[in-house]
């Protein structure tokens, strides 16, 4: 192994496994689901898993929603089950949410608001990346 | 589908329940008993905690989300997935959910 092997083998246990970007508001669109399916999958068998939330994606953490209304199951519910997927990070962007005039009332805790740059740089960790 | 009280409760091939409000304790002991499976109190903790955590997360729990849950509500010794396996052979996730009423859990193992 050379010398610039090693060095790459040291930046890559940096990296934290698998990102998942939510950019779609829920409820108009598959896209929630599957990201969430993909989440609770990735955590079902101890695979370190971000979640990112950006754009129309911010919707998806605002509180007080009720999907019965529109008569769709409602997948947010099983947000608040994320520590038992050892689900920890979860990154939501600033500039969304105010862009958007949304406060930063979240249906569940421990979101973290980072401003763009953060955000990126944050989303830069991580060495694989989903959009959905 | 099975029946039960003369009326007609849809399933799915495995013998889950199709609308999981349809359930109730006497309807879960008639699925056992079609099985050949006895239902004892221990078995009955998990069934009863596994329709709790559908009802409150909107999802049927996995074996590792099911035993990090159960260890926070009944502590280690009866979350091991050794205890559970020992209560439900074919796997507790899978068994559990199908007496608790419920959708069989999409990422079962």
């Amino acid at each position: 192994m050379t010398s610039s092997d090693q060095q790459e083998d040291s930046n890559l246990s940096e990296v934290n496994g698998l990102a998942i970007i939510n950019s779609k508001a829920p409820f108009s669109s598959n896209y929630g689901k599957d990201a969430l399916d993909v989440a609770l999958i990735f955590g079902s068998f101890e695979q370190k898993v971000s979640l990112f939330f950006q754009g129309d994606g911010v919707y998806q953490l605002i509180a007080n929603q009720d999907a019965s209304l529109v008569s769709i199951k409602d997948y947010l519910k099983t947000f608040s089950a994320f520590e038992f997927y050892d689900i920890e990070d979860i990154y939501v962007c600033q500039q969304s949410l105010v862009n958007r005039q949304l406060d930063e009332a979240f249906h569940i805790d421990d979101v973290q608001v980072l401003a763009s740059v953060e955000f990126g740089k944050a989303l830069n960790r991580h060495q694989h990346v989903l959009r959905f | 589908m099975l029946t039960f009280e003369n009326t007609i409760i849809p399933t799915d091939k495995q013998g889950y329940l199709l609308d999981h409000l349809l359930w109730q304790k006497d309807l879960a002991l008639v699925m056992a008993k079609n099985d050949e499976f006895e239902l004892t109190e221990a078995h009955w903790e998990v069934i009863n905690f596994v329709r709790q955590f559908y009802l409150t997360y909107n999802t049927s729990p996995a074996i590792r989300a099911l035993t990090k849950a159960m260890k926070a509500e009944f502590g280690e010794a009866k979350a091991s997935s050794r205890y559970l396996y020992k209560l439900f052979p074919e796997g507790p996730a899978k068994q559990a959910t199908k007496y608790a009423g419920l959708p069989k859990p999409a990422r079962c193992i």
